[in-house]
């Protein structure tokens, strides 16, 4: 075959694409936001990328930090920095005497110059000087501040100790506004720690000592001689860049997260554009029939239409990247509670060649399945119209684009994920879903032409039988519609469960107080508290801390020299171990493997009941032995057991359960559960408990409940605003699939009026089939996110699915209504047109 | 000389186990220059005889030789660039591009030719055919005729050796049907061009040196006039 003559190429695709242009910029609409989040997401990352290296120190407000739970001594090091800072951290109750309300928070106390790099950020400004000027001062994270209704210079109590608010905290070198919420920061003075009395035993502490060295100094140099010893003493170094590689890190997986939730929004376009080409091309079939009789090869005809959708890919390519980047602006804000640096937007343009590439693509890929059959229209049909052409099932440039599109989305989110395996589930899960849509979009065309009754009132069984009008666009909406009303309703969903699952605690038989760090001296008197207002104490659990010596004979020293693939895990040897000890299992916990053994039941061993997760992640066995050491005395044990245990009730868990009789003389702490009547009864006896031991930290359920419904509406919030670029899509697709059928309908309007059919009969049919496709595609949609949400409760979250029934009718009845009322807008100008215009083409 | 040649020409449709045989053993020969009708009644095969004479089709067995070559020698890309050098088309419903313009339309097969001057010949015979006006307009802005008389300047563009007409008058009325035969014969004879014609019209048909009856896919009478 001679080379094709690309002038001539380039002047026929123009003189079409002249004609085609509005229709053209619909197919290229869909793929528009998609790739506008793309380019967001990825500008917004690659910012964030080099704002986290050039704000890397105030990420950690020091050159190194040591990090232990027991007190950090004097250190080779103290000499070589040039200033040092010492905070002992851990969470604590605080009380606001004036309105008598108690909450739980992270209590710092510092000593030094913290943070080095960067600066406390307080109202008013002044409060950070005068916090260190000396006296009981404290700074208060706004969180807090606000919800007690505080002041600058009112008191707070800690522990025993009243000090004076000095300024509210706005932000904290390295801290993002979820950490605020979980666990809102008070700031005290040092000098105070000891006097406030919290620091007892069971507290969980954490010790940090802060460094700052001359400029240019080789930190991981200088601490290399000292590593070691740190070891041995479970001090944990953190420096700039290991921060600087965590929170990177950590940024990375959230910028990849949200780029496959823009890939999603991409794919849905996607469908979109093979939507439209569809159309599209069935329309120039006739064309392509003229053009092959006028001696045009296949080849040639292929390539006229192939550059209109290049040219319009890449118009819709250069729109979505200058959109995203725009759009880049605004994710700041989005994000502010999730970003621990100021994030600088511009430009990147990294990112706007790689949405362009992209762009160009997909829309290329995705408009060859349907442009393909371009190459097998037999000039004879200009001669008599074809019928459905067979040969495109066989045809293998078909099924090598097919390939080229399911090898693109593993590629793609290969590289989002990063994993072979996470890229062959997403692509599993794209090829799943839509293969569910599309085959419930044929089940509903079939049945519906198999079992429509000719009963049927003549507007309703129009209505439906316009579904599977020849180029009905009915699958492709149901697979976008239903593909956006699914990601959108399972996040809403899942949303739901967990409040839902939360607040379900609270039932009747649920405790919903618990109160912990209670020392043994201090029980008796809490109990009583507890019983004299006639509530029942649901549970009193002794808690022993200890840490781990050996496993099956390897000590932590001895592990290190292990290879990787045959030693355990470090952090089992550095964790402290919360245990307690009881024969039998609460409503918690099930029993997974093995038994529970009393002690003496097999000789003089102690076999302990591990929880299965904690076992599993460790490869751990029954039988396996495990010496702890419990307050410096080490005891040996064996594992008897394996529990699947609870965790999203309120309830003492454990990952290590000892039987009775091994832990009872050791030094211990208390936890008491209860069940109150209602929120003023919890706050009553916390406050009075808080008040005459403040060490004791108290939770009650409505406070959980309050800070996971502000981290799920945050979270969500981040989630929505992805999900809404779905949506748009969604929508895009809608329309421009609307604005196609146009022409189609027109000439059933035509029909259907000359045959004397009136304007509302016309507009009655039209609203019926857009409430019918709305239905069908939102229905789906639900349905399907129905199954996602149970699939996730059950094997993710456990917990009991429940199907929010009115959420998913409030989806369905929007989706619907939008689908109708895009529907009756695109219809408008058809109906109030006289028949003859719109015959003449005018119309 | 023959400027096409079919032998034992058939052609069956096959729908699964059964199979339907629309041309049966055709045989005829045409000269150069000749004006010959098909005529038969509808769904007699008179419009897949045509196909396959122009190449649009490839016959179940037999032969078509036209211009010297063995079209089912050919592939599908092969005839079509035989029918771009040789043969010129006219349809019962025009079949112009509809993203085209009349000037653009008439200038496809030229272009495809790789002329230089396809710009000039085309407004040349949209003038020929009474449309030199008109040469802006898109097929949508034109009526039937005025449709049909691009259609036969874009037929006659690329001066073919032979030219098919599928009942060229079919859509239009009396009149306009009347001209455009007019159109037809007369650029035919000063071209020099031999047109196949298939058409129900047995007054049209009348007007060709040659008319072959057609039914159940078999010859029934082929006599000149």
């Amino acid at each position: 075959m001679p080379m094709p003559d690309f002038a001539w190429i380039l002047r026929m695709a123009f003189r079409d694409f002249r004609k085609n242009i509005s229709r053209l910029l619909l197919f290229v609409s869909s793929i528009v936001v998609g790739i506008a989040a793309l380019v967001a997401i990825s500008s917004f990352g690659e910012n964030l990328t080099s704002d986290i290296d050039n704000q890397a120190k105030e990420l950690l407000g020091a050159d190194l930090v040591l990090e232990n739970n027991k007190p950090i001594g004097d250190q080779p090091i103290d000499s070589m920095a040039l200033n040092t800072a010492s905070e002992v951290n851990f969470a604590s109750m605080v009380a606001f005497p004036a309105s008598g309300a108690s909450r739980l928070t992270q209590v710092r106390a510092l000593e030094g110059d913290f943070p080095f790099y960067g600066y406390l950020e307080t109202i008013p400004a002044s409060g950070d000087a005068d916090f260190r000027a000396g006296g009981k001062k404290a700074l208060v994270e706004k969180i807090l501040m606000a919800q007690f209704d505080a002041q600058v210079g009112d008191i707070i109590k800690v522990g025993e100790v009243e000090f004076e608010i000095a300024g509210e905290l706005q932000s904290v070198p390295g801290q993002t506004g979820i950490t605020a919420t979980v666990a809102p920061a008070v700031y005290i003075p040092m000098a105070y720690l000891e006097e406030t009395g919290l620091v007892q035993y069971g507290s969980r502490v954490e010790y940090n000592r802060y460094f700052v060295f001359a400029e240019n100094t080789d930190i991981d140099l200088l601490i290399e001689p000292f590593e070691d010893e740190w070891e041995i003493e479970r001090i944990d170094a953190d420096t700039v860049e290991d921060r600087k590689r965590s929170t990177g890190r950590s940024f990375e997986n959230l910028s990849n997260f949200l780029s496959l939730v823009a890939f999603i929004a991409l794919l849905l376009g996607c469908v979109g554009v093979a939507s439209a080409v569809n159309v599209f091309v069935k329309e120039k079939l006739a064309s392509v029939a003229v053009l092959r009789c006028l001696g045009v090869s296949s080849r040639d005809v292929l390539l006229i239409y192939l550059f209109e959708i290049l040219v319009m890919g890449l118009f819709g390519a250069i729109l979505g990247s200058v959109l995203g980047t725009l759009l880049q602006f605004i994710l700041p804000v989005v994000f502010a509670d999730f970003l621990p640096v100021e994030v600088t937007v511009g430009i990147s343009w990294l990112s706007v060649g790689f949405g362009v590439i992209t762009g160009l693509f997909v829309s290329v890929l995705f408009a060859l399945l349907p442009l393909l059959k371009v190459r097998n229209v037999s000039p004879m049909a200009t001669l008599r119209p074809e019928t459905a052409d067979s040969r495109l099932m066989k045809d293998p440039s078909r099924w090598a684009v097919i390939a080229g599109i399911l090898i693109f989305i593993w590629g793609f989110s290969y590289y989002l994920l990063g994993s072979a395996q996470l890229a062959f589930g997403f692509t599993g899960f794209v090829v799943f879903a839509f293969g569910i849509l599309w085959g419930v979009g044929q089940l509903i065309m079939w049945a519906v032409r198999k079992f429509l009754p000719i009963s049927l009132r003549y507007t309703v069984r129009q209505a439906l039988a316009n579904l599977y009008r020849p180029n009905n666009q009915t699958i492709s909406l149901i697979a976008t519609i239903g593909l956006g009303t699914a990601m959108i309703s399972t996040l809403f969903f899942l949303q739901n469960q967990l409040l839902e699952e939360a607040k379900f605690a609270d039932k009747e038989d649920q405790p919903n107080l618990l109160m912990f760090d209670i020392q043994t001296p201090q029980l008796e008197a809490v109990k009583e508290k507890v019983t004299g207002r006639d509530l029942r104490i649901l549970q009193e659990v002794p808690i022993v801390t200890m840490q781990l010596n050996e496993i099956n004979g390897v000590d932590k020293r001895e592990n290190e020299e292990l290879p990787d693939d045959e030693n355990y895990s470090r952090w089992m040897y550095n964790r402290e171990y919360r245990v307690t000890y009881r024969d039998t299992l609460i409503d918690t916990e099930t029993l997974a493997e093995g038994e529970l053994i009393p002690l003496g039941a097999r000789g003089d061993s102690i076999f302990v009941s591990l929880s299965t997760s904690f076992a599993e992640g460790n490869n751990l066995k029954i039988g396996d032995e495990i010496e702890f050491n419990v307050q410096g005395r080490p005891i040996k044990t064996y594992i008897g057991s394996f529990r699947n245990v609870k965790f999203n009730q309120v309830s003492t868990n454990f990952i290590v359960l000892f039987p009775n009789g091994v832990l009872e003389q050791a030094p211990k702490f208390h936890v008491i559960i209860t069940r109150t009547k209602n929120d003023r009864e919890s706050a009553a006896i916390q406050s009075e408990v808080v008040r005459e031991f403040p060490n004791i930290s108290v939770v009650n359920l409505g406070v959980i409940v309050e800070t996971l419904e502000d981290i799920l509406n945050k979270i969500s919030f981040v989630i929505q605003f992805m999900a809404f670029f779905s949506i748009a899509t969604g929508i895009l697709v809608l329309i421009s699939s609307l604005i196609i059928s146009k022409y189609q309908r027109m000439r059933e309007s035509i029909l259907l009026r000359t045959l004397g059919a009136g304007s509302g009969t016309v507009s009655k049919i039209n609203t019926l089939e857009y409430f019918f496709l709305g239905s069908l595609a939102s229905l789906s949609g639900i349905i399907l996110s129905f199954a996602a949400t149970w699939l996730l409760s059950a094997f993710v979250f456990d917990m009991n699915f429940r199907p929010a029934w009115g959420a998913g009718l409030v989806l369905y009845l929007a989706i619907t209504g939008l689908t109708i009322v895009l529907g009756w807008l695109n219809g408008r100008k058809i109906i109030n047109q006289p028949p003859m215009e719109i015959l003449r083409g005018n119309g | 000389m023959n400027i096409l040649s079919v032998k034992d020409l058939s052609k069956t449709y096959k729908s699964g186990s059964r199979s339907l045989t629309v041309l049966d053993q055709v045989n005829f020969d045409i000269q150069a220059g000749e004006t010959i009708s098909i005529v038969g009644p509808s769904g007699s095969g008179k419009t897949t005889l045509l196909g396959l004479c122009a190449g649009l089709d490839s016959a179940s067995t037999g032969s078509v030789q036209l211009n010297g070559q063995a079209l089912e020698k050919l592939s599908e890309d092969q005839r079509a660039a035989v029918r771009n050098q040789d043969v010129g088309f006219i349809f019962q419903n025009f079949q112009l591009l509809p993203t085209l313009t009349a000037l653009e339309n008439v200038m496809v097969p030229l272009e495809l030719k790789k002329r230089k001057d396809a710009r000039t010949k085309a407004l040349e015979l949209l003038e020929k055919v009474g449309l030199g006006d008109r040469a802006t307009h898109y097929p949508t802005q034109l009526s039937g005729g005025e449709q049909q008389r691009v259609s036969i300047a874009r037929a006659f563009a690329n001066e073919p050796k032979i030219l098919f007409a599928d009942e060229p008058t079919g859509n239009l009325d009396t009149e306009t049907g009347e001209m455009i035969e007019k159109l037809i014969f007369d650029l035919n004879k000063e071209k020099g061009t031999t047109l196949v014609l298939v058409t129900h019209d047995t007054e049209l048909a009348g007007k060709t040196q040659r008319i072959i009856h057609i039914k159940g896919g078999k010859i029934q009478e082929d006599a000149h006039a």
